[in-house]
């Protein structure tokens, strides 16, 4: 069960202006920006759920991801997770979350992905037994036996991704945070993520929070989408109902295009 | 010409924009002056006799040393160039319709002007109203002024035409880190960067004196303090000046075959 | 403890991937640390002595001072070089890692090749061992390693300020070159020999002459005060601080998230 509750923060940015004449009076004087990046968000899931959290670039999506995994206190407001609030307890309460970042790797990138997985095993203790169970388990449903033994930048994006998703189950998390899991990968691979994810749902029952600019995604996965815009929670719902907001016709990606310039977010 | 003077803008404002870096950095290269001059003081109050030169002309070394640091530390090198040359992304240079020696040179020489110009001026401000023979006096003379001026300039190039040939040389170096590990010790431990040339042994200051290292920060410096009298200064500046003209020579020619390569093999 | 080896065989084994690269750099960093050794050579091929050390006295301190930098730059490198790991985003990813901060921090980063540094160090050490000086006995050899642990202690505590630094600003962090490399350089002679002033900073604020200046001074016969061998312990807790500000600054970087 995850709960936000009335959750804000804003960060302050320093400005900059182009030019020479600016360059230099930056030199004495800086001026600051205060960007609200959440105002008031707050939006429960339930144990088992499967949710998109969409929304264009700089809404607070990945505020809100690492709000939620303990990374960020937000400004005001509550965030509970199965009951402990992330940023305490922080020890206890990541090994309970798994979070896969699209675009960086928590591989170890010169060795073998088998050595990497070993160390996960080691960071946050899994017994043997476990480990070779989720380990065969992992490598046969995103087909890595052939790959667990190459150095991680010898994979393809594709490849890498499968390991990456796999890398945040060893150790059987109950929620899984998947930030753009499906970012610049090609056809297949993208099938390939989005099916087993969809797998791991159904058969571990494991909640699942995923972001993500390809709306196929979304629409392949989830069945509520909450969409975030400036901050806020604009919408929070089945995705038929998102697209029924927008105007009708041409793809989804286009529908979901009008929405966003519609709310001006 | 138009094309150089841009990049050199482009980089400079670039370089201006780090506030803090410069307090910072001014800060650092004052204390590290102040150490500095502390030490030889240690070695000067034990044995005055076997000072080479005057205290007041090491101090003024010293300081000059802070105040251009960014001007003439060796081991600045420009990331970018070297990543462009690693990861193959030298090609899209290739593309565009400049020399590529002389953008980079431009470029290596704004740098570390846009580095130097902020943080040099309050050094010297500060070394210049220190008590004597701690701080940094006045020019030993109008000629020797007009002299460090020219042999400033000249140091820049020939550091600046060293440089290249690091980069060059890391078209044909899997890793090109430790060459330049090597060399840029180098530079720094014959150019007067640890010690000033002066207190080197005299069989050695003969020949560093020859080097093309001497002539980066050391001939300025000393043409400065007055170590280096104008007479001798000339001819330095003359060495100077021959040096730079066989390092970026040098630098052009080995660029353009190691070029022709990376367009034969494709990077 | 086993799972710190575990990450250094990963490191280790990584850095192996590219042997002619760690062989250069490592070449690189004797050289570096020679060249310093070579400048100390040819001033006291001028001067003979300063404020009363030898050459040989002088050297000890370098020994000791190159030995604990280079240890501390090699196991400690995850501080040293914070702000990378801010920017590239491993450090969220070790905020979602159930172990303690700063045992992932250390283990993010090994930098093998200072191994050459630490090896100029063997060498000069080697040398002025016999020549320095000093009558080895045990008790002797115990200060002498103290000396080198608590170096290495002070070194870390630096590096770690250093990190806590960099969670409020990033240009600003060369002002903490003073410390590090500024110790790695100046603290090569005796502190004494800057003047008083320098040695009651360098004795309270930043304690380097518990474990560089009046330790040696036992050791080469300038003071009878056995007591002066455990300083290098009293100048370790500067570690208490440094990690008290680290803790701060962290705390600022997850409300900040900058």
């Amino acid at each position: 069960m995850i709960e936000l509750k009335n959750v804000c923060k804003s960060f302050k940015v320093s400005k900059r202006n182009a030019g020479f004449k600016n360059a230099v009076r930056a030199l004495f004087k800086r001026e600051y920006e205060i960007v609200h990046a959440l105002r008031d968000v707050s939006f429960s899931i339930g144990d088992g759920e499967m949710v998109g959290y969409i929304g264009p670039n700089g809404a607070g999506k990945s505020s809100t991801i690492k709000i939620m995994s303990g990374i960020l206190t937000p400004d005001s407001g509550e965030c509970v997770v199965n009951g402990r609030v992330p940023w305490r307890d922080r020890a206890e309460y990541v090994r309970e979350i798994g979070v896969v970042f699209g675009q960086r790797s928590q591989l170890w990138w010169d060795v073998p992905v088998i050595d990497s997985f070993e160390l996960i095993k080691d960071i946050y203790r899994v017994d043997r037994v476990t480990y070779r169970k989720n380990l065969d388990e992992l490598t046969e449903r995103l087909a890595l036996s052939e790959i667990l033994r190459t150095p991680v930048r010898q994979l393809s994006l594709g490849q890498r991704m499968r390991c990456e998703i796999a890398a945040s189950l060893l150790y059987d998390p109950k929620i899984l945070f998947l930030d753009e899991p499906t970012i610049g990968l090609d056809a297949v691979s993208k099938l390939a993520v989005r099916d087993f994810i969809k797998e791991r749902h159904r058969e571990h029952g494991t909640t699942v929070i995923l972001t993500t600019h390809d709306m196929q995604d979304i629409e392949a996965l989830t069945e509520r989408v909450i969409l975030i815009g400036k901050g806020r929670i604009l919408s929070d719902g089945s995705f038929e109902d998102l697209l029924k907001k927008g105007k009708s016709g041409g793809t989804v990606e286009q529908t979901v295009a009008a929405l966003y310039e519609e709310l001006d977010i | 010409m138009k094309k150089y003077i841009s990049f050199f803008r482009i980089r400079f404002v670039a370089g201006l924009q780090y506030r803090a870096a410069a307090w910072a950095g001014v800060s650092t290269q004052f204390v590290w002056g102040f150490l500095s001059i502390l030490l030889f003081r240690a070695f000067y109050e034990t044995s005055p006799g076997s000072f080479p030169m005057e205290f007041s002309q090491l101090s003024g070394y010293l300081w000059l040393q802070q105040a251009f640091l960014g001007m003439f530390m060796a081991w600045f090198l420009d990331p970018e160039i070297l990543e462009s040359v690693t990861s193959g992304a030298i090609a899209y240079e290739l593309c565009r319709p400049v020399n590529i020696y002389g953008m980079w040179f431009t470029k290596n020489v704004a740098i570390r002007l846009s580095r130097t110009v902020l943080r040099c001026l309050p050094i010297l401000l500060v070394a210049a109203f220190l008590p004597s023979p701690y701080g940094l006096s006045a020019p030993a003379g109008v000629l020797s002024f007009v002299l460090f001026v020219v042999s400033m300039f000249l140091g820049t190039a020939v550091l600046t035409a060293f440089s290249m040939l690091i980069y060059v040389s890391s078209f044909h170096t899997v890793s090109s880190m430790g060459i330049r590990t090597l060399a840029v010790s180098a530079v720094e431990f014959f150019s007067g960067a640890l010690i000033p040339i002066p207190f080197f042994p005299d069989a050695m200051k003969t020949v560093l004196n020859l080097l093309p290292f001497a002539s980066i920060q050391s001939t300025p410096f000393l043409i400065y303090v007055g170590y280096i009298p104008p007479s001798e200064g000339i001819a330095r500046i003359a060495l100077q000046l021959g040096w730079f003209a066989v390092l970026s020579a040098v630098g052009v020619l080995w660029m353009r075959r190691s070029l022709r390569r990376v367009v034969v093999q494709g990077g | 403890m086993n799972l710190y080896f575990k990450y250094l065989g990963i490191l280790f084994k990584s850095r192996m991937q590219y042997k002619a690269s760690f062989f250069m750099q490592s070449l690189g960093h004797f050289i570096i640390a020679f060249t310093g050794f070579a400048g100390m050579y040819f001033l006291f091929d001028r001067f003979h002595a300063v404020r009363g050390y030898t050459f040989q006295n002088v050297l000890l301190c370098f020994s000791v001072v190159t030995f604990a930098f280079s240890i501390a730059e090699c196991f400690v490198r995850g501080f040293d070089s914070f702000p990378s790991l801010i920017r590239s985003g491993e450090l969220d990813r070790i905020l979602i890692r159930p172990r303690s901060v700063v045992f992932q921090v250390l283990t993010s980063r090994m930098e093998f090749t200072r191994v050459g540094r630490f090896l100029t160090a063997t060498v000069v050490f080697i040398w002025a061992i016999p020549r320095c000086g000093v009558d080895w006995t045990f008790g002797k050899v115990a200060i002498l390693l103290l000396m080198i642990l608590g170096g290495v202690a002070v070194f870390s505590a630096l590096f770690m300020i250093y990190a806590g630094f960099s969670f409020f600003t990033v240009e600003g962090l060369e002002f903490m070159n003073i410390f590090t490399d500024g110790t790695k350089e100046f603290g090569r002679y005796p502190l004494s020999i800057y003047g008083k002033e320098l040695l009651l900073f360098y004795t309270f604020l930043i304690p380097i002459a518990p474990f560089q200046y009046y330790p040696f001074l036992y050791l080469i016969g300038h003071s009878d005060r056995v007591w002066y061998g455990l300083l290098p312990l009293a100048g370790a807790l500067f570690l208490i601080p440094a990690y008290a500000f680290f803790r701060f600054g962290l705390k600022r970087y997850v409300s900040t998230g900058s």
